[in-house]
């Protein structure tokens, strides 16, 4: 296996452009570094791509931010501005792993590894961030919800890269959070993830929201249905039996060692209501 | 040496210096520094790397194993397969805490006929790098006949399962059954007349009871480096419980004499019970005999999980009929325990354990030991009684619960003490379970308010505790420093409690005390650091050790005094004149003493060679109160106390950590861990990612209370308390659980999903 850690964009992409086998994009390694002691890839090239400082970079403009690809979550949950916009895009990459693994594990590595149960997919998908990929023929926005078409499976070629996530501007009466469901409390993989970004007005109404959800499909999903059940309300009682219900409709979970179908779409309700609320707060101030 | 030393001491009075002091423990520097070397730092020039193929199979039968394509590979230097290990007789042999057949363990190494259990050794490759051996396994050809396998205890013994022996019958059974299965051996234990004792009760309660299978959780991997010489010796150094039973093990597995095997023992990063067997360890040293290299093992964690033995998971019926105002008349169970793909689970310990804390005149407990394509079971603390014990403290919970009467007052009233008679036979001398049981009401924790969704819960335990074979030198050198050499691996911080006793016994600075724990050529038979002997028993080694260089010590000085030896008396750490018909002399400290050995005879140091007999019994209760999300299952530990018998604390904080880890695997246990397999009978959690042990976050402090109440066959009333604190907590969890929820679940892990179903079936 060839191991290359270019400087720059230029470099990583002419490398993935001649790669002959299968290449394999490093970031922070929390994954790929997991499945390389698994025997579960054998990558002819790893192109670690750490090393690149625009990959790094995170900028704000007019309340819209852009934040480099291989930033991780420790560094994001050091940013106050960020936080403070996308508390909750900061809460899923930072409750990835242990402290160690926060250190590395970066916001664009957590979205290509693809993982259905990825902490981060479903607070961009509800922020509606895009994301911007570089591939030998220039550059395209791709929203987050289409990265993933499966597990591990992106919709990205093996010559691009997402060099950066983007987040719109805001009102100020926004708020979004995410909470996951594990059976201990850190260290482990989203049995649920549910990640809601809402708007409020003056009165305290929802005038707009995502969500997004995780771990109950094959990839995280965007739930407009679910979205649906919370513009209109003050996130009422009925409200919330009403997303509870849109979320478990979505659910299309398995059986599996983290969690039955059952188990599953009923809990996918429960964190629904509860990041709705959190999310909800913060957007009312 | 006077014999009568092995029993019978009689506590001193005299104020204690060292013996229940938090002295500092020998081998901290070096651990909290990395300079510690456990199993996987060994290594030695021209070493090589074995790495085992193992099976994909639950249930398979071996038609071929072709390693041509392995061994032509360039870097490869050995390949051993079943080829290489002689077929060995059936003969049962102790191993830790269980009896072993090597017919069986021979092929537990290294599969013969059939792969039994998913991860079960086919081959092994030696090579000048991991890679190169990963690589060479993939080029091994094994033909396999795929079998119908089993996983489940209570399917095992269902008619028309799937064999894994045809040639085993089971034991214990009139008449002697004529079909093979997969049930080896059934036990009874009868006290009584269980009969008579259900028509006096009141109130009868039956339930049935379902654990998992769960693994030890050792942080540390199995690792060795083996090392054969040409002149047929050979060395090895593994992370285990006990050297000499490695030795004895190896030795026989590999087919050379017990003298010409030495075996060093690494420190160890935990083991509870399931490092006292030989995986890997006969693998390098086949691997190294074929070569004349060192070769290293270690196993991934997968391996681990898959491979080495995890504790059983057990079925277990329990029956107890009470009298209205709370008198236990007479308790039944039925356990039906998983081997894995041998023989031998710890049916018999949990069949013994499992109504031993309380006074029962009719007992009746029947034990099944049951084979299923799982690894083999190892020892998992206390072995076998976490899982008894566990289904009977949920009934007795419950039947409390039924006559209004409070869970403590309810044991009390029933507990075991002096002179009770148990099922399994003796009676018991002066026991703690009362004592426990009155420190539990006494806790500021029982008087804690709960808060909704909260719930609390109690359960108690026992264990035998053990003694044993043990060897000890304790030198005296040059300096006026002392070398205590046990053969017992330090897995709870023996080193520092042997130092104590030997202090005090000497009347000395323990810091002038160094410990070293021996290979298997320096002392003569250890037996393992396990059964929670090792502070009883080498402690009882190590104050004889000292009491015998003390009369060394005493003669030599007698000697250059003139006067007779009981003219002499040592005190303080130095010898004194016995009295003024002694004659006027001044004291000669040790380091005086140790100064001028050359001119009184030359070196000095004291042996003590024993069986340990009159091991004393350990009773604790646990007690923990949880939060339970009512939504998602989820339960939070909220408190956590500990109560338990130690005999005497040698070391306090050493017994504490004992009954805190025990606690936490009991958290472990009850809530996430459990052996998952897919219907295709491979292990789907062989990781600790989806194999869940408690994190320091998902855990409050863990409160103990140490209650003493000595041992008399120990000068310093030692019990064990290794064990004990695995067992109460299973139940107390379990009760807390049930008293949050007011609804009663009789499985374990009580994960999640488990719990959220249990909600939900409750309110339909």
């Amino acid at each position: 296996m060839q191991y290359e850690a270019p400087q720059t964009l230029d470099a990583a992409l002419s490398l993935l452009a001649g790669a002959t086998g299968q290449a394999r994009i490093l970031a922070g390694g929390t994954d790929i570094m997991v499945q390389l002691h698994m025997d579960t890839t054998d990558p002819d090239m790893l192109v670690d791509i750490k090393n690149i400082s625009e990959l790094r970079a995170i900028t704000e403009t007019d309340g819209a931010f852009t934040i480099g690809a291989v930033t991780t979550g420790a560094e994001l949950g050091e940013n106050e501005a960020v936080k403070k916009m996308w508390p909750g895009v900061v809460e899923g990459l930072e409750l990835i792993g242990s402290t160690q693994v926060q250190g590395r594990a970066t916001i664009g590595g957590n979205l290509c590894n693809a993982s259905p149960a990825a902490d981060v997919i479903p607070a961009l998908i509800a922020a509606n961030a895009i994301t911007n990929v570089v591939g030998p023929n220039g550059s395209r926005e791709v929203a987050a919800e289409d990265i993933p078409v499966g597990p591990g499976k992106t919709s990205l070629a093996q010559d691009e890269i997402v060099v950066s996530i983007s987040f719109p501007a805001r009102g100020a009466r926004a708020g979004d959070a995410y909470l996951r469901f594990i059976p201990r409390t850190e260290m482990d993989i989203a049995v649920v993830g549910v990640g809601i970004s809402l708007e409020v007005d003056e009165a305290g109404v929802c005038t707009q929201a995502r969500v997004g959800l995780g771990a109950v499909a094959e990839k995280a999903l965007l739930v407009p249905e679910a979205a649906a059940t919370l513009i209109g309300t003050s996130l009422d009682d009925a409200a919330m039996e009403k997303l509870a219900a849109a979320i478990s409709a979505a659910c299309r979970p398995i059986n599996d060692r983290r969690g039955t179908i059952e188990f599953r779409t009923d809990v996918a309700g429960v964190m629904a209501r509860r990041t709705a609320k959190i999310a909800y707060d913060r957007a009312v101030g | 040496m006077d014999n009568s030393m092995d029993v019978g001491y009689s506590a001193d009075d005299k104020e204690l210096k060292f013996v229940g002091k938090r002295t500092n423990r020998p081998d901290g520097v070096d651990k909290v520094t990395g300079r510690a070397r456990f199993g996987a730092d060994a290594r030695l020039p021209g070493m090589l790397y074995g790495k085992i193929l193992r099976s994909p199979h639950a249930h398979a039968r071996i038609i071929s194993i072709d390693t041509s394509k392995a061994e032509a590979l360039s870097g490869v230097k050995a390949v051993v397969t079943r080829d290489d290990f002689e077929d060995r007789d059936s003969e049962f042999v102790p191993a830790g805490e269980m009896m072993v057949n090597y017919r069986d363990m021979v092929r537990n190494i290294m599969a013969r006929e059939k792969v039994l259990y998913d991860g079960h050794a086919v081959a092994a490759v030696a090579a000048t790098s991991v890679t190169i051996a990963k690589q060479a396994l993939k080029l091994i050809d094994v033909q396999y006949e795929v079998l119908p396998h089993v996983i489940d205890v209570v399917e095992a013994m269902a008619p028309g399962a799937p064999l894994l022996h045809d040639d085993l019958f089971t034991d214990g059974v009139e008449p002697k059954p004529t079909k093979p299965s997969n049930v080896a051996k059934r036990l009874e234990f009868n006290m009584g007349d269980i009969a008579s004792g259900f028509a006096e009760a009141d109130e009868i309660l039956e339930k049935t009871f379902d654990t998992k299978p769960v693994h030890q959780g050792y942080i540390e991997p199995h690792s060795c480096l083996a090392s054969f010489s040409e002149n047929g010796s050979a060395e090895l150094w593994c992370s285990t419980q006990g050297q000499y039973l490695v030795r004895a093990h190896c030795s026989k597995l590999v087919g050379m004499e017990i003298s010409k095997l030495r075996v060093t023992p690494s420190e160890i990063g935990g083991g509870f019970g399931g490092k006292t067997v030989v995986f890997i360890e006969p693998i390098a040293l086949a691997l190294s005999k074929k070569t004349y290299r060192p070769i290293k093992i270690t196993m991934t964690r997968d391996e681990v999980f898959r491979s080495s033995g995890p504790t059983s998971g057990g079925n277990v019926r329990v029956k107890v009929g009470i009298t209205k105002d709370g008198k236990i008349m007479a308790c039944e169970a039925e356990l039906k325990y998983q081997a894995g793909a041998f023989q031998g689970s710890s049916v018999q310990p949990g069949c013994m354990c499992a109504f031993a804390p309380y006074d029962v005149a009719n007992v009746n407990v029947i034990g099944w030991d049951v084979l299923s394509n799982r690894p083999k079971v190892a020892a998992y603390r206390a072995p076998g009684a976490p899982i008894s014990e566990y289904a009977v403290e949920c009934v007795i919970d419950e039947l409390a619960e039924r006559i209004g009467m409070d869970p403590v007052d309810f044991r009390l009233k029933n507990a075991a003490k002096e002179g009770t008679q148990t099922a399994y036979g003796p009676k018991f001398g002066p026991v703690g379970f009362v004592e426990v049981l009155e420190a539990t009401k006494a806790l500021d924790h029982y008087k804690i308010p709960l808060g909704p969704n909260q719930g609390r819960g109690i359960g108690s335990g026992f264990w035998f505790n053990i003694g044993g074979e043990t060897c000890v030198n304790l030198n005296v050198n040059e300096d006026g420093t002392l070398t205590l050499i046990t053969g017992s691996p330090d897995i709870g911080g023996s080193r520092a409690s042997m130092c104590n006793m030997a202090a005090e016994e000497l009347g000395i600075d323990v810091g002038l005390i160094n410990p070293i724990i021996a290979d298997t050529s320096v002392l003569g038979f250890n037996f393992l650091s396990a059964g929670s002997r090792t502070t009883f028993a080498c402690g009882l080694a190590t104050i004889e050790a000292a009491r015998n260089a003390i009369e060394n010590m005493r003669k030599r000085v007698a000697q250059l005094w003139d006067i007779p030896l009981d003219a002499v008396v040592w005190e303080d750490g130095a010898a004194r004149p016995a009295s003024s018909n002694a004659g006027e002399f001044e004291p000669m400290t040790l380091p005086e003493i140790a100064k001028i050995a050359p001119k009184t005879g030359g070196p000095i140091a004291g042996h003590a060679e024993i069986n340990a007999q009159g091991a004393g019994p350990g009773f604790g209760t646990h007690m923990v109160d949880v939060e339970v999300d009512k939504e998602t299952g989820h339960v939070k530990v909220l408190r956590y106390t500990v109560i338990q018998d130690a005999g005497k604390a040698i070391h306090p904080s050493f017994v504490e950590g004992q009954y805190q880890g025990g606690a936490v695997q009991c958290i472990g246990w009850a809530l996430n861990e459990e052996y998952v397999y897919g219907e295709d009978g491979r292990l789907q959690n062989s990781g600790f990612l989806d194999y869940r042990i408690p994190l320091a976050s998902d855990l409050p402090m863990i409160d103990t209370k140490i209650v003493e109440v000595p041992n008399p066959n120990h000068p310093y009333g030692v019990r064990g308390v290794g064990e004990t604190p695995i067992i109460p907590g299973l139940a107390a969890m379990s009760n807390a659980i049930s008293n949050a929820l007011g609804l009663r679940m009789s499985e374990l892990p009580m994960s999640p999903p488990k719990v959220l179903k249990a909600i939900k079936e409750a309110s339909v």
